[in-house]
């Protein structure tokens, strides 16, 4: 369908982009558009204005800065699938880039896009679960960051605020004997998760598990940490008996969706097995990391 | 507002509502009706065409957030009447029934050759995951693909 009319702007600084964020009527920023436009066209989205940020030059890039990385929010799933730092250090990112829609909507999509929109069955979120992530929030009064685990709040609701841009994401690179591994059920023609867990460890010695943490996407109407999985997995000998219980954990408050794709059993059902693969996969990768 | 681009090697100059979609552009006001609308939603890649080298929905994009791109649509692949090996794959292994997915298949599958020269068929169909085709159960479509590739060796 075609969408409403609008004003659109392109600003050519991302001072502009705030400036024009608090002084547009019923303004929405636009990245990559492929998670806005797809909307728009359902008229479920209709912003009287556009700010489309999606060709500034300050947005872009992946950096390697002390045993960090920062991403920035226009970098495109593509350019985050090939990112030999993000392949690196932080593989489990390359790995959730890959495994976004199809060639095409990776070609457009943006991880600053995808995050801030924080779509239910979106695979980015759980990743940032996962990692830890930290996302940068910028306007025309200053910038802060909010940690993932605050971010995504509600259906399709972030921490965000109106005045606000998603400018970069900032994620530690892997310690030593870390592994990380993102596996989904996708819906077969849009590929969004029907669940998809993100699962990232960091052995001790002796095997045992110093760090944890399992991002859920695709169940619940937001990403969510497995946090009963955590909690049963951290110090604990990374046995498969061990991941097994603790992955039947993975659903624990969760309220799953229920719509024409999958039920809402089936996806606790999927999110459970799927947690066990994932910490299995992540485990196996801390080995040998 | 107005908009520039290079279609097919050809520059263009346009003013066009913000809300216009890149495929409608193409289609309507370039008059270029290889690329397709199928789904609405983002899904099918019937609409699929190279902007600035890279394949993308046109339907998934505004004409204005293509201002000054380079965009190549499958009216642009022949060079001087004679057919790109991917387009001869598709014709001499039978890759399509009633065409309308063609356009854009042919578009990822040129993608996707330039990228790779020999690919197998898992990365084929996975390269096309973005492209949905009612008519051929994809099997001769993947032979159209392997066909280009080897043509091109």
């Amino acid at each position: 369908m075609i969408p409403s009319a609008f004003d659109y702007h392109r600003p050519t600084s991302l001072a502009e982009a705030m400036q024009l964020l608090t002084s547009s009527e019923d303004p929405k920023i636009l990245s990559g558009g492929h998670s806005l436009l797809p909307m728009m066209k359902l008229r479920l989205a209709t912003p009287s204005t556009v700010i489309d940020i999606g060709r500034l030059e300050e947005l872009r890039g992946i950096q390697a800065v002390d045993g960090a990385i920062i991403i920035g929010a226009n970098v495109t799933h593509y350019e985050a699938e090939t990112s030999a730092v993000l392949q690196q250090q932080c593989p489990i990112l390359t790995e959730t880039a890959a495994a976004i829609g199809d060639v095409q909507v990776r070609h457009g999509g943006t991880i600053g896009g995808s995050v801030a929109h924080a779509d239910p069955s979106a695979d980015w979120p759980a990743a940032m679960l996962a990692v830890n992530a930290e996302i940068t929030l910028s306007k025309t009064g200053g910038t802060r960051t909010v940690r993932a685990t605050d971010f995504f709040v509600d259906l399709l609701m972030t921490a965000m605020a109106e005045d606000e841009i998603l400018t970069s994401i900032r994620v530690n690179a892997n310690p030593p004997r870390t592994g990380g591994a993102y596996l989904k059920v996708p819906q077969p023609a849009s590929g969004f998760a029907l669940a998809g867990v993100a699962a990232q460890v960091t052995l001790g010695r002796d095997n045992t598990i110093e760090q944890v943490a399992v991002g859920i996407t695709g169940v619940d109407n937001k990403a969510y940490r497995a946090s009963a999985t955590e909690a049963a997995l951290q110090g604990q000998t990374a046995t498969a008996a061990a991941i097994s219980q603790a992955a039947a954990q993975a659903t624990d408050g969760a309220e799953a969706l229920e719509d024409i794709h999958a039920s809402a059993e089936y996806r606790l059902h999927l999110a459970r097995v799927y947690t066990k693969r994932a910490l299995l996969q992540a485990v196996e990768r801390a080995q040998s990391a | 507002m107005k908009i520039t681009t290079v279609v097919n090697g050809q520059p263009h100059e346009s003013d066009v509502e913000p809300r216009l979609l890149l495929v409608q552009y193409l289609r309507e006001d370039l008059r270029l009706t290889g690329t397709h609308i199928g789904c609405e939603t983002s899904l099918c890649g019937a609409c699929t065409v190279l902007v600035n080298g890279k394949s993308m929905k046109s339907c998934t994009m505004l004409a204005v957030q293509a201002d000054g791109a380079e965009i190549t649509t499958i009216e642009g692949l022949a060079q001087d009447g004679v057919l790109d090996p991917t387009q001869e794959g598709f014709w001499e292994e039978h890759g399509l029934q009633c065409g309308f997915c063609t356009p854009g298949m042919i578009i990822s599958s040129y993608q996707l050759l330039q990228r790779n020269h020999a690919p197998s068929e898992a990365e084929i169909r996975h390269a096309l995951e973005g492209n949905l085709c009612r008519c051929t159960g994809y099997q001769h479509i993947v032979n159209a693909v392997q066909y280009a590739a080897q043509k091109m060796q």
